[in-house]
């Protein structure tokens, strides 16, 4: 009942984009993947999800992915891209439908919109809708895709690329904690980060990429320390250290987005 | 909204907000009424003097009818109603699944190459056809164009999502300008058949590239058919896959689409239905940019009720713009690709000027 990756290289023309990763998430936790950009983070994500050619294998569940049809897959997990652009003039309860498995599950696509906290928007048009909207409204339709985090005896995961790139302070909170509680729930959470505050704050695990590589995995505390974060990013990092007199804000300070 | 609110959630608003399968329901009703429309004034219309209504009352009342209408009737408007029912669906269904598997709405197979390829393959098969092995020649016997045409475009469909598409992912830029040059390329090639066909080749060329439905018999809309058909039945069995991939590829794979098999079956519909009508009628343009476009805005991008509405209206605007072409300048014929144009050159111009903003180009 794990997502289990062993041996995954990924070329990429001549040059080798994974190198021999092995990579394991288990349900009920938020397990976050990150390192500086090129590291191979989005790379390894669509090695996970089947998306790209990959040497190694990938075992959702207990079973190889590559032997599984596409529907089997879909039905348990589904995927958050970084951004998607639609071509024809879809309407946000349409977008999210898209990800429904079962024909005339319509209230679950009404509640996953709910859940983004876009009640409200079924009939606008998601191309007049700004960038973060449009991410919460796929964000919406996978969480519709995966309703029940746990489902047929078997957890389901979501794997998220940066989902809370375009987004503002309160909403990143807010979908950190929609992850959160999925995993809270029973279901697995992958997630690509850029912003190691929120790492820190919401994921069980990390997974730190460098050069394609892993360079350190393990619990938010062992993996995002001075000297492996200094030696990936290339640059001196200081963790949990507070300078004087800079204005900084924090997203920790905000609590770890629960309601009082 | 606060970032907190979601704790609270809302009432779940009713099914009604922004549900749209309705209305793309009732537009089918009013679609298949126009249609029903649009056949009987087509069979009632025409150069000759014959009127439908005094033929059905004499059928009502059992009286024999008149030779000369039974022939107009049966041997003339008939076939060239049920050839324009079937090249307009057709075209409105091929414009339809390219727009779908390309996520683009103007991708149409006469704008970009594929009706051009089409051509190739039934000039060629005018053109050539004599110089091929007799055991192929008198399998096709007369399908033999048809099946050449859907070759032609099925082998421009290939080339062109092969081009235009990296990673999933289909460019706007690359595809166009790919289908600029493959219709260049197959009407330079058309172009050299043309100059080495002899007299009655030219004949037979001549009346083919009209882009009329003049000149539909029975044998040759039953030629085109049994090519178009299968495109037409598979068609709404695509929805599903098409909607997907307008997420693109990966997104529609994710989604449990067997992406692949979608592509695959969509591009032969294309050339199917593409060829079949380009192989009758000669190529007629806009229908298949201009009648999903509209229905688009009418009731919605899903394919499930797209597909359909769009062999409706597609079938019923050709048989409308076929009326007008055969009466404007009666008892003479204005060629029906002109009367398709001045309908829908505007309607394109149209449609890039209000999506200028939209479309990602």
């Amino acid at each position: 009942m794990t997502l289990e990756a062993n041996g995954i290289t990924v070329r990429l023309g001549r040059s080798r984009v994974l190198r021999d990763v092995a990579f394991s998430a288990a349900p009920g936790a938020v397990t976050a993947i990150v390192g500086p950009n090129g590291s191979g983070k989005t790379t390894l994500l669509r090695a996970l999800t089947g998306e790209v050619p990959h040497e190694g294998t990938v075992r959702l569940n207990g079973r190889d992915t590559a032997e599984a049809a596409p529907w089997q897959l879909a039905r348990q997990r589904a995927v958050l891209p970084q951004a998607t652009t639609l071509a024809f003039p879809f309407n946000v309860i349409e977008v999210v439908s898209l990800g429904l498995q079962e024909a005339g599950a319509w209230q679950v696509a009404r509640q996953a919109l709910v859940r983004v906290g876009l009640s409200g928007y079924e009939a606008r048009y998601y191309q007049e809708l700004s960038g973060g909207e449009q991410q919460r409204v796929q964000l919406a339709r996978a969480l519709a895709q995966v309703w029940q985090p746990v489902g047929e005896a078997e957890s389901r995961w979501l794997f998220l690329d940066e989902p809370v790139a375009s987004l503002d302070i309160g909403h990143q909170l807010q979908v950190m904690r929609i992850a959160r509680s999925f995993a809270e729930a029973g279901g697995g959470i992958v997630a690509v980060m850029h912003d190691l505050n929120l790492t820190a704050m919401f994921a069980d695990r990390v997974v730190l990429l460098e050069g394609g590589r892993v360079l350190g995995e393990g619990a938010p505390e062992a993996v995002l320390t001075d000297a492996l974060l200094s030696r990936a990013y290339n640059w001196p990092v200081r963790v949990g250290v507070a300078p004087a007199a800079v204005l900084f804000v924090l997203p920790q300070a905000a609590g770890d987005g629960r309601a009082d | 909204m606060s970032a907190l609110a979601f704790e609270a959630a809302g009432p779940i608003h009713t099914r009604a907000a922004g549900d749209r399968s309705r209305l793309a329901r009732a537009v089918t009703v009013a679609l298949a009424v126009l249609l029903a429309g649009a056949i009987l004034c087509s069979l009632a219309i025409g150069a000759a003097g014959t009127s439908l209504w005094s033929v059905l009352a004499a059928l009502a009342r059992g009286e024999s009818v008149p030779l000369a209408d039974s022939v107009v009737l049966w041997q003339i408007r008939a076939p060239r109603t049920l050839m324009g029912i079937g090249v307009g669906a057709a075209l409105a269904v091929s414009g339809a699944l390219m727009q779908g598997l390309f996520r683009n709405p103007l991708a149409d197979p006469g704008i970009v190459g594929v009706g051009a390829g089409a051509g190739l393959g039934a000039i060629a098969a005018i053109v050539m056809g004599a110089a091929l092995p007799a055991m192929i020649r008198e399998t096709l016997g007369y399908y033999l164009v048809p099946v050449a045409a859907f070759l032609g475009g099925w082998v421009s469909t290939l080339v062109l999502y092969r081009v235009a598409t990296r990673r999933g992912r289909t460019s706007v830029a690359m595809m166009l300008l790919a289908g600029i040059a493959l219709g260049a390329l197959a009407g330079a090639l058309s172009g050299i058949l043309v100059y080495i066909a002899d007299d009655a080749q030219l004949r037979d060329l001549t009346f083919w590239g009209l882009g009329s439905l003049a000149g539909a018999t029975w044998s040759k809309v039953l030629t085109g058919l049994p090519i178009m058909l299968p495109a037409l039945v598979a068609a709404p069995f695509l929805a599903r896959g098409l909607n997907g991939l307008t997420l693109g590829e990966a997104a529609a794979f994710h989604l449990g689409i067997h992406v692949q098999r979608v592509k695959n079956v969509a591009i032969l519909a294309v050339a199917a239905a593409t060829g079949a009508a380009v192989a009758l009628s000669g190529g007629i343009g806009f229908v298949g940019i201009v009648v999903p476009h509209l229905l688009r805005l009418m009731s919605g991008p899903d394919h499930r009720y797209l597909l359909v509405n769009s062999a409706l209206l597609g079938a019923a605007l050709l048989l409308v713009a076929d009326i007008v072409s055969r009466t404007v300048i009666a008892p003479a014929e204005l060629p029906i690709g002109i009367v398709t144009a001045v309908l829908g050159g505007p309607v394109f111009l149209w449609i890039l000027f209000r999506q200028r903003g939209v479309l990602d180009l």
